[in-house]
């Protein structure tokens, strides 16, 4: 919880991870993309202020007081959900796995959500042990990183018509979360890897599950916002729009979300820490702190009022994944608003 | 060649990667800090070296980056060699050998790509005409105009409006002064006065996109090679 002028927000943390990107952990012959991908996530930190940033070597495995400590003893966190990313290809025992994650989980009830992914590719083996995953651990979201190598392969499309299989699975077990994140790769190489029509497909298709855009689809904000408004089942996950602009391009940052609350609206933004890429602390009390600019460029945005960031910083996460919400952390008078928008004529 | 001749043929060089653009950011590489290295030999050899911004940058568009690179310094006279490559890249060994060779992207990524960038290209030079017309459509809305009805020819001269026509011209859609400045980039049609609204509204949201994904391919560029400096601007 964070109180700051009388006003007090029930946060949920809708992205975290517990990864080991340490250098014991890299596959013999892979240790290039190994490298190669924290060394990226790290440079990400780059753009969060100075003081937040780690030594490489604290970043490719933090401990588990460490991550404690910054979420929940100092970063406001009530509730923090962890969105796995395998990567068995580059590190032996995976990146960040469902297994890691829900042992963490397991040693401090009632701060996690444990979420886990599947990939169509597994085929039906996969399907069995996706749903072992989900009755072990209670999960009620996944997490999807289209852009995961495996052998050979690049990357694969939610159209695939294995991953549909996956979703009908999730419908049935209840995993009516489903997070997608993309990435660079894709099959084929020639198509825009960061497309998210393959989104738009599946939320027409699976109406009754939830789908949670990462990154807002950047860097496709605008294909993204696009296709939320024609599927009333799609939101946007904040993680790195906070992290990476609201520090780095303030002016950047305050055109992107006045988009969302534009296109989306405030019901559907969640907000999302990407820790360790970020620590939650200063992304809530700088969200909290941050207004509109009264900026000529920004005149078609109004500013943010404080139910609405009550909202993104948790009670829209809250409502979707179930979470008791102390009711003093409530809206006093919540009602469903709908995006200013533009209709179609 | 003498010191003199060199430096002329090194100007020129640098014009032409000045000429190339990120296809997903709509900015030259010399604006944006891509190129790592540019020198032209006494002899008249040009060396090139290109950096993105991560090592997982998208390979499609790094692709096209380094060949569009080859393709216009290959155009300097008075060169008697050219090497351009791409740095710090998971790609990089595949991509320069392929551009090196001449081959296209199918044939560089053989079995991981079923066609070659000029759709991709497209796409992203039809999300250009949007955003650049945002750019030139807000400045006449704050001088109170109503540009529906606009055509191109109305539009004070400047390099917002030079951009747009050019970005116009390489989809071969109408670019002359009695042409509309509202148009469907896909279709080349012009905009209804009832759509104008919404039309309007995506070419904002298209340029934030460009702009934000162009505010962290900067930043991050930054972070991974830090003596970089602020040559580029502070965009």
């Amino acid at each position: 919880m964070y109180e700051k002028d009388g006003e007090k927000y029930f946060v949920v943390d809708a992205h975290t991870h517990f990864w080991d990107a340490s250098p014991e952990n890299w596959v013999p012959g892979q240790e290039e993309f190994a490298k190669g991908w924290i060394e990226c996530f790290h440079a990400y930190q780059g753009l969060g202020p100075k003081e937040t940033h780690w030594p490489i070597d604290r970043f490719q495995k933090y401990s588990e007081e460490l991550m404690m400590h910054d979420l929940f003893e100092v970063g406001h966190v009530d509730k923090a959900i962890f969105q796995p990313t395998n990567l068995r290809q580059w590190y032996t025992n995976g990146f960040n796995t469902t297994e890691a994650d829900a042992a963490l989980a397991a040693k401090h009830p009632d701060k996690f959500l444990v979420n886990t992914t599947f990939d169509p590719r597994e085929g039906d083996p996969g399907l069995k042990a996706f749903e072992d995953r989900v009755k072990r651990y209670g999960c009620k979201g996944v997490k999807l990183y289209t852009a995961e190598w495996r052998g050979d392969s690049r990357g694969w499309s939610l159209k695939d018509p294995e991953a549909a299989k996956y979703l009908e699975k999730c419908e049935e077990l209840g995993v009516t979360n489903i997070h997608v994140h993309k990435g660079p790769t894709i099959w084929p190489l020639d198509k825009d890897a960061f497309d998210v029509s393959d989104v738009d497909y599946v939320a027409t298709n699976f109406q009754g599950l939830n789908f949670i855009v990462e990154h807002v689809g950047l860097p496709r904000i605008e294909d993204f916002c696009f296709m939320a408004t024609q599927e009333r089942n799609v939101y946007a996950g904040l993680a790195v729009v906070v992290g990476a602009l609201m520090h780095a391009r303030p002016k950047f940052f305050a055109k992107v979300i006045g988009e969302l609350m534009f296109w989306i609206g405030e019901d559907k933004l969640l907000f999302g820490a990407d820790y360790a890429i970020w620590e939650p602390k200063w992304q809530v009390e700088g969200f909290v702190d941050w207004n509109m600019p009264g900026d000529d460029e920004l005149s078609d945005f109004a500013p943010l009022t404080v139910d609405q960031k009550k909202k993104i910083l948790g009670l829209n996460a809250a409502r979707l994944y179930g979470i008791d919400v102390p009711k003093e952390l409530q809206l006093k008078d919540p009602e469903t608003v709908e995006p200013v928008g533009v209709p179609s004529s | 060649m003498t010191t003199m001749h060199a430096s002329a043929v090194h100007a020129a060089v640098w014009a032409a990667l000045g000429t190339v653009r990120d296809p997903e950011l709509d900015e030259p590489l010399t604006d944006l800090g891509f190129v790592a290295r540019c020198e032209v030999s006494e002899a008249g050899e040009a060396v090139v070296r290109l950096r993105l911004p991560t090592y997982f940058c998208a390979p499609n568009f790094a692709f096209l980056m380094v060949a569009d690179a080859y393709d216009a310094v290959a155009g300097v006279p008075g060169l008697t060699g050219l090497d351009v490559r791409l740095n710090d890249h998971f790609a990089a060994d595949v991509i320069n050998r392929g551009v090196a060779a001449r081959q296209g992207f199918v044939a560089s990524f053989e079995g991981e790509a079923a066609d070659e960038l000029d759709s991709l290209r497209f796409d992203f030079v039809r999300k250009a005409v949007l955003a650049g017309t945002d750019r030139v459509c807000r400045a006449l809305a704050r001088e109170g105009a109503d540009v529906t009805q606009l055509t191109l020819g109305d539009v004070p001269p400047g390099p917002d409006l030079d951009r747009l026509r050019a970005r116009r011209r390489e989809l071969g859609l109408p670019a002359e002064d009695g042409d509309p400045l509202l148009l469907d980039p896909v279709t080349g049609h012009p905009v209804p006065p009832e759509q104008a609204r919404r039309h309007l509204a995506f070419a904002r949201l298209t340029r934030t996109s460009m702009e934000a994904n162009s505010g962290v391919c900067r930043g991050m560029l930054r972070v991974r090679y830090p003596r970089l400096g602020e040559q580029e601007g502070e965009r």
